[in-house]
């Protein structure tokens, strides 16, 4: 308490000089202690907490057909999500009902997209929806990326069937809004891989997993956007329908939902583009598809058969999305009957040719170009790797060397009580009390975890990439925010890099770099680029344009207006805009984990395929949850305290 | 028709407890956090009467007309639809009411943007569980009666604003109402077209002589279609009179500066400028009634060589002459 107030005494700089002396003081002790206390853990070593897991894991698979919750709850539930995945596998991916092919072929898939793009949109979005369902025919991935299809649409149908009604109920009550948003904002920042260990504990791993995992992922943005849609309903449209003498059913059913159903439609898109990345990122829990693909040649350093199935997922992407977005800004216009009739009986005929013949339901050889694609990767992968004469070596050699490895080294080689004194230290006097406190509970949490120096290395990776992100995201976010034409040329592009699953960032990365750590580091910036650029952008656009004239007035640079103007004015949105790249890059981490990043990601992917690491796999998974928590919560508590010393 | 009688509306915490209040708007506000948009306000509207009701924006105008319906419910006070009181009407009763009896016009025309016109006219009896065709037919009557006919299938979007609110007045007719509740319906248009929908309302209330309760702040359109005018200040009423009462008689200086700028002749009768005959005058001249609009009169009075008599039913009222006449124009 006296501490407390203390602290608040301390004047701001001298805070600031605090901070520095404990570091600079950590950092003089360091030569003294390295190599003391740093508490390794082999690959196959298993910590105290680890067999602990273990066990829970044992004994929850063995109560699976004893324990009532799992015989007459998870089990039920696990039943009916594998029964419905199946059963659209069925449709348009895998043989079924005792025949050799599936129910739908190609071109009855190909004809019945096409319809339903041109009926939910466009034209122009159904030529899109064609040629991109037969360009998976035509790189041999037919198969991998309907069962792909197959997961999305089951997942985004549980994901609509729960979360319409959920989003309506919060559109119209307060008190449920308020109950569910924070539930939302947990689901949304929590790592994805973190749940995907505990749900295969519960549901198997197996299409119920992959559903679950997806939906958790998935759901938050139609619910978000359906409740939206109906709060931001004019009140003189409800008002004139109670005048009428609507019922409250009618109300819904007749005024709510209609004008609620753009809004709707926008996050059915969302939910849609979130569910295709989770569904490919479950191939680490055996989700069957294009993700598998991906991961598969990945773990083989297969670059061209990864970028095929890459440009695959881009492609179903690209096709999803722009169907969606198209049906969302339609307006509502009538279409003559017979033109509606004649494409929906060519797509009848098309579904049933497939479902008659061969040649309709089972790609043609002849026209599978996946292995010349996969070819041709690899020779461009290999000429540029050639031909940049190493460049892409120097870089991520000297990047590794120079930047990555020494803040690693610090971190690993260190006595873990030289790394939590310090760090509650400088937490305490830059941010406060309950910084530090949270600071502590995080340390304890990962010396309990028995993944000390693995976090450490994952620590490493991620502050380094959080750090490039930001200086990438500010320095392109500042240019966003200042000139309209740089917004509009380099807005669709994040945009179109956001619609795409993480997975798909891996490929060209390791193409070029190979796997290492360094890989996996930029995999991660990648990805979280575009979210921070966005927010500081946003930040330097709210900077009251009044303030950037006066300044102009005053004759200062471009340089001297960002410097001493804009960015101290956007503090907290750029502090916000780096915590949520940060989520993004710990999201990634898992990613990273397969192609050379190792720690904390690799123990996690190590725990879904081998029996005996599930226990450790979960420790790390729940390690990236609690530096997660940490690293956030002192961005916002940063943040916050930004936005205090501004007002 | 429809009686109100002591009407509260008091939005804020505890809001019950400010019912009677004295005190000023600023300074309920400033005590309570309360609004009391409408205090006390009683009337009564006659079958097939236009009753206007005006105010200045936030005197409490919308909040009145919308406890007629229980769009918003009173805080205190009774509202009477032919002896039946709403306030105490189940949710199903009033749905009832809604249904058949009353209907609403609204200032932001309050369309369904995704329906058609023809579907929106129709939405009061698909409500109502009318078939169909039935409703369509009905519709397409109703769509004739306003002017519509050819957009039937537009969207709203595609109509200009004044074409909106003919669907707007549409929709409401369409349910046959008794009672028809207009929400400052022109206030959106610009004034030509609003001219041009006055001017509609005139023609349908012949037409179809409905009870209209008409909401306004603008003071031409009062005086144009009201048969009785209700002035509001502050939630509370200020004075109920026919127009030319309004303008010949305003209850405060408030009215009176309100009234200041309108042309008298053109809403003054004989009644209010007429003196008593006096010994003097000579009483051969020609006569009017009282009620003529003294614009209307103005012709024969001043090519009148002796003073005009003001008679009704044979009696001699009083008796008018140029130098009245002049004086209200001048
Ligand atoms: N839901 C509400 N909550 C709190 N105060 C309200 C609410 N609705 C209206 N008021 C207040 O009641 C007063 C009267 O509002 P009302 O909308 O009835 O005025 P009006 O005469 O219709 O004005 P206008 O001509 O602008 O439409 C205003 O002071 C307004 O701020
Ligand atoms: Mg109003």
């Amino acid at each position: 308490m006296t501490a407390a107030v203390a602290l608040r005494r301390l004047a701001r700089p001298r805070r600031a000089w605090f901070v520095a002396a404990v570091l600079g003081a950590g950092l003089l002790a360091w030569p003294l202690l390295r190599g003391r206390d740093t508490l390794p853990l082999g690959g196959a070593e298993l910590a105290g907490a680890h067999r602990f897991l273990n066990g829970a894991f044992e004994a929850v698979d063995a109560s699976r057909n004893s324990n009532p919750v799992f015989l007459y709850g998870f089990n039920y539930l696990r039943l009916l999500l594998d029964t419905s995945t199946t059963f659209v596998q069925g449709l348009i991916s895998q043989p079924a009902y005792g025949r050799p092919a599936p129910v739908l072929g190609w071109l009855g898939v190909t004809a019945l997209a096409t319809a339903v793009a041109w009926l939910a949109g466009n034209l122009r979005v159904a030529l899109l929806a064609c040629l991109g369902f037969v360009s998976f025919g035509l790189l041999g991935l037919w198969t991998e990326a309907m069962d792909t299809l197959a997961l999305t649409l089951t997942a985004v149908f549980y994901s609509l069937l729960a979360g319409i009604p959920i989003g309506v109920a919060a559109g119209l009550r307060e008190r449920v809004h308020r109950a569910i948003t924070p539930v939302l904002d947990f689901m949304q920042t929590m790592p994805t891989f973190v749940y995907l260990a505990p749900l295969t504990l519960v549901f198997l791993i197996g299409p119920a997993s992959a559903t679950i995992a997806t939906m958790i992922y998935a759901v938050p943005p139609v619910i978000r956007l359906t409740a939206h849609g109906i709060r931001e309903i004019r009140p003189a449209a409800l008002e004139s329908g109670i005048s009428l003498g609507a019922t409250p059913a009618q109300l819904l059913t007749k005024v709510r939902l209609p004008l609620a159903l753009p809004m709707i439609v926008v996050g059915i898109n969302q939910t849609l583009m979130a569910a295709l990345a989770m569904v490919t990122v479950a191939a680490l829990i055996d989700a069957p598809g294009l993700g598998e693909s991906v991961l598969q040649a990945l773990e083989s350093l297969d670059v061209g058969t990864a970028a095929a199935a890459g440009l695959a997922i881009v492609i179903m992407a690209v096709v999803l999305d722009r169907t969606t977005t198209a049906a969302s800004v339609r307006r509502p216009r009538r279409r003559p009957w017979w033109l509606v009739t004649a494409v929906l009986a060519a797509a009848g005929i098309g579904a049933y040719l497939s479902f008659i013949y061969v040649w309709a339901s089972t790609f043609p050889q002849a026209a599978n170009f996946g292995p010349y694609v996969r070819r041709a990767v690899d020779a461009a992968d290999a000429w540029l790797l050639d031909s940049a004469g190493g460049v892409t070596d120097l870089v991520r050699d000297r990047m590794t060397a120079w930047l990555l490895n020494p803040f690693q080294t610090l971190l690993t080689d260190a006595p873990w009580w030289w790394i939590a004194t310090v760090a509650v230290a400088v937490a305490l006097f830059g941010l406060g009390v309950r910084a530090a406190v949270l600071v502590g509970a995080g340390v304890a949490g990962l010396l309990v975890l028995g993944l000390w120096q693995d976090s450490m290395v994952t620590l490493a990776a991620t502050v380094v990439a959080t750090a490039l992100t930001a200086l990438v995201g500010v320095v392109a976010g500042v240019w966003m925010g200042r000139s309209s034409r740089a917004d509009g040329t380099i807005r669709p592009v994040l945009d179109a890099a956001q619609t795409l699953p993480p997975f798909v960032y891996l490929v060209p990365v390791v193409g070029l770099f190979g796997a290492t750590r360094f890989t996996g580091i930029l995999a991660a910036v990648i990805f979280a680029i575009p979210v921070t650029t966005k927010l500081v952008a946003e930040g330097i656009r709210g900077v009251r344009a009044s303030a950037v004239e006066a300044s102009g007035a005053a004759g200062a640079t471009a340089w001297q207006t960002i410097i001493k103007v804009q960015l101290p004015l956007a503090r907290a949105s750029v502090t916000l805009a780096v915590g949520q790249g940060l989520i993004y890059v710990l999201s990634m981490v898992v990613v990273g984990g397969l192609v050379g990043a190792g720690a904390l990601g690799y123990q996690v992917v190590a725990g879904f395929s081998q029996h005996e690491l599930r226990g450790k796999g979960l420790a790390a998974g729940l390690a990236i949850v609690v530096l997660g928590i940490v690293l956030d919560r002192i961005m916002r508590a940063a943040a916050s305290r930004a936005g205090a010393q501004r007002a | 028709m429809l009686d109100v009688d002591g009407l509260w509306k008091v939005f804020g915490p505890r809001a019950a407890a400010q019912v009677g209040t004295e005190l000023s708007s600023a300074e309920l506000k400033r005590r309570t956090g309360c609004v009391a948009a409408v205090r006390d306000v009683s009337f009564t509207v006659a079958p097939g009467e236009v009753f206007v009701v005006m105010g200045l924006s936030g005197s409490g105008k919308s909040t009145l007309v919308r406890c007629l319906t229980r769009l918003i419910e009173p805080t205190a006070g009774t509202v009477r639809l032919d002896g039946e009181d709403l306030g105490t009407a189940s949710p199903a009763r009033l749905r009832e009411l809604r249904r058949h009896r009353m209907a609403m016009v609204f200032q932001q025309f309050g369309l369904l943007p995704h329906r058609s016109v023809l579907d929106n006219v129709a939405f009061g009896l698909e409500i109502r569980g009318t078939a169909r065709a039935e409703r369509h037919d009905h519709a397409r009557q109703v769509i004739e009666l306003v002017g519509l006919s050819g957009f039937e299938e537009s969207l709203p979007e595609q109509l200009s604003g004044g074409m909106q609110q003919r669907v707007g007045l549409a929709r409401a007719l369409a349910v046959d109402p008794e009672v028809m509740l207009f929400d400052e319906p022109f206030s959106a248009l610009d004034p030509l077209i609003r001219r041009e929908m006055q001017n509609e309302v005139i023609r349908l209330h012949r037409v179809v002589g409905k009870t209209m309760v008409f909401i306004t702040h603008d003071l031409n359109e009062a005086l144009r279609l009201g048969d009785r005018i209700l002035l509001m200040r502050d939630g509370a009423a200020v004075q109920l009179g026919t127009p030319d009462e309004v303008v010949g008689a305003p209850a405060d200086d408030h009215v009176r500066d309100f009234v200041a700028d309108v042309p008298r002749e053109q809403v003054l009768t004989l009644r209010w400028i007429m003196r008593p005959a006096g010994p003097s005058d000579a009483l051969d001249g020609p006569s009017l009634p009282p009620e003529t609009v003294i614009r209307d009169a103005v012709h024969t009075v001043l090519s009148a060589d002796r003073p005009v008599r003001v008679e009704s039913d044979g009696s001699l009222l009083g008796v008018v002459t140029a130098a009245e006449v002049l004086e209200t124009i001048a």
